[in-house]
């Protein structure tokens, strides 16, 4: 089974700064991870080699040069190949161009069966880059996805996590899989990944080699303006019963009247 | 911090076995410590980070390394617990005689699985009646043809009954003394080869330390490790390999310890101020500190010194071992006295390093016959200028 991965390198915190006057995140002095969900997809794609004892796990991401170390990591994890999308061009795309360009270098790399990526990005948030590239290549997906019940040659059966409990899809391959946390549990590198990582050259494919359409791409090519970042107030304490039990229900109910009917 | 102009392989091994250390062994410590249980889940992740081959050379599936790559990763683990780390190391004990004195068939046979951490090894030298004194050992191997019988008993064996493969030094022909013993390469499962009672021990208690009972035990004569008669010579050569790995593990220990402790008296407030604004804290924490820079200095040198394949290494072997172990002894007993009060109850960390850096002492030669190993070389040297 040939599969890819698509990871994101993010700052390595979860309580990014903005700068009030770009409106962008502030990345000086905060230093770069592969986005945590996207670790579970390596590690899914990973182990599905591994239980089929053969096929070939790529890794692509989309990024400025740096994003070279953050495929170096995916290579010591065990991956077979890496392949990094870079051009000044496509600096400031949003998610619509960013799905756009992942699938266009999806489609030079042509030979695939499966397509993986982490639920979303924890910088971005948006969960939308996984669904846009099934988009643009006019394949199916299940995002959430918690378990992979069965993968055959040309179809695979997945569990989707909802907020009450999960579904149980049927999906044809080639499919897009987007993965939760639940899935799995990521590895560490091992030594020999490590060595290779080192010394392996990692192919950067630009605007030109994938053949982009110069208006789909960056700043300009994305419908996406951002108007305003800010970061959100904190939410307010909520209330704690802690009386006797009785007393506590009794209470709960009447709130909830006021909420509900009131 | 003292620059040990490690190679870019080696900070590698050792960030990775840091990680370990903090991701993985860390948060199940004291739950190993309290069960006893042998760690295979921890070791499954040593495994699979391959750091099991660290010293094996490439052919057989290792990175190549040596002694001291081994000893990198052994101090690392320890930082976190010495128990847990010496499951590990043990299994390099084991190794060694295979990677010294086996031939071409054992070594292809035996080497990839352990390399890959897929089977675990023991090492057998001691019993109830032969400690310090090896040649005291009086397990039996008599041969019938084409095969040994082996009866008798080891005692304290780390990873016994975990391990799948066994280094068994057994007596072959008792009129010949130092001479008349010889290693065995044994598996388990073999039948007549039982164990016998696990020990429940003061410290490194995630280690398992089993009794290893052979009786009518067949082993075939291509299982013999060098030839009949080598035995001693084995183990000799072994331990001059493996005992900078308890050295590490010693090392471990002390920095672990250390650690904790200083962070614990920074935080901890007396008199109104951190105790680490005390002189008399201050001076223990120099002192500590200074003497763990000096045994890493002595422990790597003779990690580098068997390495470069001296022929003569029995000396900074010992002295490697004898000086990190009493450091960690001192070190941990100090970390200790500075956690105070707390650092008697079991709900603080500290008690367990304590524990732990006692064996270090003791085990792969007692630090008494560290000493004997050391003068004899001394005494010997001075007869040959003579």
């Amino acid at each position: 089974m040939k599969i890819v991965v698509c990871i994101k390198q993010v700052p390595d915190t979860t309580n990014v700064k903005i700068d009030p006057e770009t409106n962008t995140l502030i990345r000086e002095g905060v230093e770069s991870i592969i986005n945590p969900f996207d670790m579970y997809a390596i590690e899914e794609g990973l182990r599905i080699r591994e239980r089929a004892g053969g096929g070939e796990v790529t890794v692509i991401s989309m990024g400025p040069p740096q994003a070279e170390s953050a495929l170096r990591e995916a290579i010591s994890l065990g991956v077979d190949r890496a392949i990094l999308i870079s051009d000044r061009k496509a600096a400031g795309s949003d998610t619509w161009a960013t799905g756009y360009i992942l699938s266009k270098a999806i489609q030079k790399i042509s030979d695939y069966d499966l397509i993986l990526c982490g639920k979303q990005a924890s910088d971005g948030d948006t969960a939308q880059v996984g669904p846009g590239i099934s988009s643009w290549l006019d394949i199916p997906q299940v995002t959430y996805v918690k378990k992979i019940e069965k993968l055959e040659k040309d179809r695979a059966v997945v569990e989707r996590m909802t907020e009450e409990g999960y579904n149980v899809i049927e999906i044809p391959l080639p499919c897009l899989l987007t993965v939760v946390k639940e899935i799995n549990e990521p590895r560490l590198p091992s030594l020999k990944g490590k060595i290779k990582a080192k010394k392996i050259e990692i192919p950067v494919w630009s605007a030109d080699d994938l053949g982009l359409e110069e208006k789909k791409i960056g700043l300009n090519g994305s419908p996406t303006r951002v108007v305003k970042i800010f970061t959100p107030p904190s939410r307010e304490k909520g209330m704690i019963l802690d009386g006797p039990v009785d007393e506590s229900v009794n209470k709960i109910a009447d709130i909830l009247k006021d909420v509900m009917i009131g | 911090m003292v620059d040990y102009l490690l190679t870019e392989e080696q900070q590698m091994l050792k960030e990775l076995a840091h990680r370990i250390a903090e991701e993985k062994i860390r948060p199940v410590v004291k739950e190993y410590d309290e069960s006893g249980e042998f760690p295979w889940d921890i070791m499954k992740i040593i495994a699979q980070s391959d750091l099991f081959g660290v010293y094996i050379d490439e052919k057989y599936g290792g990175t190549g390394g040596g002694v001291f790559d081994l000893a990198l990763v052994t101090e690392e683990l320890s930082r976190a617990c010495g128990g847990i780390a010496v499951c590990f190391a043990a299994s390099a004990l084991g190794t060694y005689p295979i990677i010294l004195f086996g031939n071409d068939e054992q070594k292809d046979k035996y080497l990839p699985d352990l390399a890959a951490g897929k089977k675990l090894a023991a090492f057998a030298v001691t019993e109830p009646n032969a400690g310090s004194d090896v040649s005291a050992i009086e397990t039996r191997a008599e041969k019938k043809g084409d095969y040994y019988v082996l009866n008798g008993r080891k005692q304290w064996i780390t990873n016994g009954g975990e391990a799948e493969v066994y280094v068994v030094i057994a007596v072959t022909d008792k009129s010949k003394g130092a001479r008349g013993a010889s290693a065995f390469i044994i598996e388990k499962g073999t039948p007549g080869f039982e164990f016998g009672k696990k020990e429940d021990k003061l410290g490194i208690r995630a280690s398992t330390t089993r009794e290893l009972i052979f009786n009518d035990c067949k082993v075939s004569s291509k299982n013999i490790l060098s030839r009949q008669g080598m035995g001693f010579i084995v183990a000799m050569k072994t331990f001059d390999c493996s005992r900078p790995g308890v050295a590490a593990q010693a090392l471990g220990i002390a920095q672990g310890a250390l650690e904790l402790a200083l962070e614990y008296a920074h935080q901890r407030h007396q008199f109104g101020k951190p105790i680490t604004g005390f002189q008399g804290i201050q001076f223990m924490f120099a002192d500590m500190a200074t003497e763990l820079e000096a045994a890493r200095a002595l422990v790597y040198s003779a990690c580098r010194m068997v390495d470069s394949g001296a022929k003569d290494v029995a000396r900074a072997s010992a002295m490697a071992k004898l000086y990190a172990s009493d450091t960690a002894m001192k070190v941990t007993t100090n970390c200790l006295q500075i956690f105070g009060g707390y650092g008697y109850m079991k709900e603080y960390p500290i008690e367990k390093y304590f524990r732990d850096a006692k064996i270090t002492q003791i085990y792969e030669g007692t630090n008494q016959i560290m000493r004997e190993v050391i003068a004899a070389n001394l005494i010997k040297e001075l007869s040959k200028k003579k």
